[in-house]
């Protein structure tokens, strides 16, 4: 890639990318900067060391089936993924995503972007822009998850909470 | 809409949201009965939390901590993580703790934290096994398990009801695990599009507890939120069994034997169990899904029964079935890691175990081993039949490692040829 000022990469995987691809269980006893060395080292090698802040992955069916653990998305976030578009996702990897404050858009038009390498950054609304020229209108996100992965995921939004004097036990 | 036909999914979640009724794709917060964790999801990752949050647990009572993960600790950083999870515990007096005690989806309900009618979450992939017990629930992530420790409460999109209906009666042989294995290579690893699932029919209804824990276990592997039972006489003895054992929980709300509505099903599927016959998933997924017989001829180096998925009492039960007075074959390991304590306990009183190591076995610590690949690994190049419930590539060893996954009676009877083996050729 002659030019990459202004644009951030789109990496390509395929269908069924689970958990363990993504959090290899052998590193999970270490914490997520170690794990997300190893992020989907089986499937794509080269995407931990060459993945920069900004880039988005753009995935096959059911991206992120399988295990409860989510140094799965932690990885992602560690290294800079700003979201992630793909035709459905794990229902659990699905919720840890919002809740750590990672963007999971849903398209099932993910096949006919095969080609495109480069991405206009990820702002906040759900339109990806191509330097192809070619845009991508993803499907709606409920408002709350949405406002809640913008500020910072779920531990943020307990914090507020915290500050409300809105927690049970204090 | 009121008055519309509720599922017993419905009937949980109205229960736990304080309403009448629920309506699917409504978006409620429910009050949470049980919330369960083990080492790995649990202490290391919500003790930082809950310190930043200057937050307290809303109710130790309704918490459950299992350390099942990393232990037997085998190293520096796996001794740390249960040294974490110990020193917590003390700290937060948390009333109940199960260290070393075997896997928490089968550790928790044998102590009677699981009760029909409740709403649960874990913090593992596989918490819809209790679901098996007429409870609604399902898994989350630590930093989701950290609000409903300090919230008592979660959201939830109210999923549809998928009917997975089974009329007959199994035979001999063929068990839970093949149910469940025939459905996810049917549907996909997402094929339930984390929506309920539930099981239903005469042959779910004559199936014994833990079997229907097994195919509420793998509801993970079909995609769905969580997997159900209705719960019936089977249940209520199940529970009724456990007021004689030591160690169990009572302090539970009130029991809800709650059932579907007529017509609230979504969508059904209808099977024969007659007609079904054991099942075999290839590497490198559940859902691959291949004839018994166009693998005859594939030798196997392991033979693994494990994990909640596939070595509780009833799954040791189903091995010593097919290895009772017999040998494995020579160059097969098979290797045993009863799923819990207790089920090592009563497979032992019972003569089960016995039967197992005469054969040839070689018994396993009663933890999560292998099957959650966080350190036991099988060797690079091995060919291994388990009846754990995930062979996804590189999970359960090196990348090279091939993991076909079957029932424990399957995964014996294999270990008995040393060869991918139908059960049915050696029961007979």
């Amino acid at each position: 890639m002659s030019d990459r000022r202004g644009w951030h990469r789109v990496w390509h995987v395929g269908d069924d990318v689970d958990t363990d691809a993504l959090a290899p269980g052998a590193y999970m006893q270490h914490g997520v900067e170690v794990i997300a060395q190893h992020c989907l080292e089986n499937t794509l090698p080269s995407f931990a060391e060459a993945a920069r802040p900004g880039d988005i992955i753009i995935a096959g069916r059911n991206f992120g089936i399988g295990s409860s653990r989510e140094q799965a998305a932690a990885a992602l976030i560690h290294l800079g993924i700003a979201a992630v578009v793909a035709p459905s996702y794990g229902g659990l990897f699905f919720r840890n995503a919002f809740n750590l404050g990672l963007l999971l858009l849903t398209s099932q038009q993910t096949g006919l972007l095969l080609k495109q390498e480069l991405v206009k950054p990820v702002g906040i609304g759900l339109t990806l822009h191509f330097a192809s020229g070619l845009t991508l209108e993803c499907e709606p996100v409920p408002d709350f998850l949405l406002r809640m992965a913008r500020a910072g995921g779920l531990m943020a939004s307990l914090k507020e909470r915290k500050l409300r004097g809105d927690l049970p036990n204090g | 809409m009121k008055n519309a036909a509720q599922s017993l999914a419905q009937k949980l979640i109205a229960r736990a949201a304080g309403r009448d009724t629920v309506a699917i794709g409504d978006i409620v917060t429910c009050k949470v009965d049980l919330a369960m964790f083990h080492d790995s999801s649990g202490p290391r990752r919500l003790a930082p939390m809950l310190k930043e949050l200057g937050a307290r647990i809303w109710d130790k009572s309704k918490v459950v901590l299992v350390m099942d993960h990393y232990v037997p600790a085998r190293d520096k950083a796996s001794r740390r993580i249960v040294a974490i999870a110990r020193d917590w515990a003390r700290e937060q007096e948390l009333p109940h703790v199960y260290d070393s005690q075997g896997i928490c989806h089968v550790v928790v309900p044998q102590h009677g934290h699981i009760r029909p009618g409740m709403f649960c979450v874990g913090g593992d992939s596989h918490s819809p096994t209790g679901g098996a017990f007429g409870a609604y629930m399902f898994g989350i992530g630590s930093t989701e398990m950290l609000g409903v420790l300090v919230t008592g409460d979660i959201w939830l999109r109210v999923p549809q009801t998928i009917a997975m209906h089974w009329s007959g009666r199994l035979s001999a042989g063929v068990c839970a695990k093949d149910m469940m294995l025939m459905m996810i290579s049917r549907f996909g690893m997402n094929g339930a599009d984390y929506q309920a699932v539930e099981f239903t029919g005469d042959a779910v209804r004559a199936l014994p507890m833990q079997e229907r824990m097994t195919l509420c276990n793998m509801s993970a592997e079909l995609g769905a939120q969580t997997g159900l039972v209705a719960p019936d006489e089977v249940t209520r003895q199940w529970l009724a069994s456990l007021e004689t054992r030591p160690g169990s929980v009572y302090a539970q709300p009130a029991e809800r034997y709650f059932a579907s509505d007529p017509d609230s099903f979504n969508v059904r599927h209808d099977f024969d169990a007659g007609a079904l016959s054991p099942q075999l998933a290839a590497p490198h997924s559940p859902a691959h899904g291949v004839a018994i017989a166009a693998h005859s001829d594939t030798r196997i180096d392991v033979a693994y029964i494990g994990a909640c998925t596939g070595a509780k009492l009833d799954d040791l039960r189903f091995a010593a079935e097919v290895l009772e007075g017999k040998k494995i074959a020579a160059g097969v390991q098979l290797l045993v890691a009863p799923a819990s304590v207790r089920d090592r306990a009563l497979a032992e009183t019972e003569g089960t175990l016995q039967k197992l190591i005469a054969a040839g076995a070689t018994l396993l610590p009663s933890a999560c081993g292998v099957c959650a690949g966080y350190g036991d690994a099988f060797a690079a190049d091995q060919t291994v039949i388990s009846s754990t419930a995930r062979n996804f590539k590189g999970r359960m060893g090196p990348a090279s490692t091939r993991v076909y996954l079957a029932s424990a009676y399957t995964v014996a009877a294999s270990a008995l040829r040393g060869r991918i083996t139908d059960p049915r050729e050696v029961l007979a």
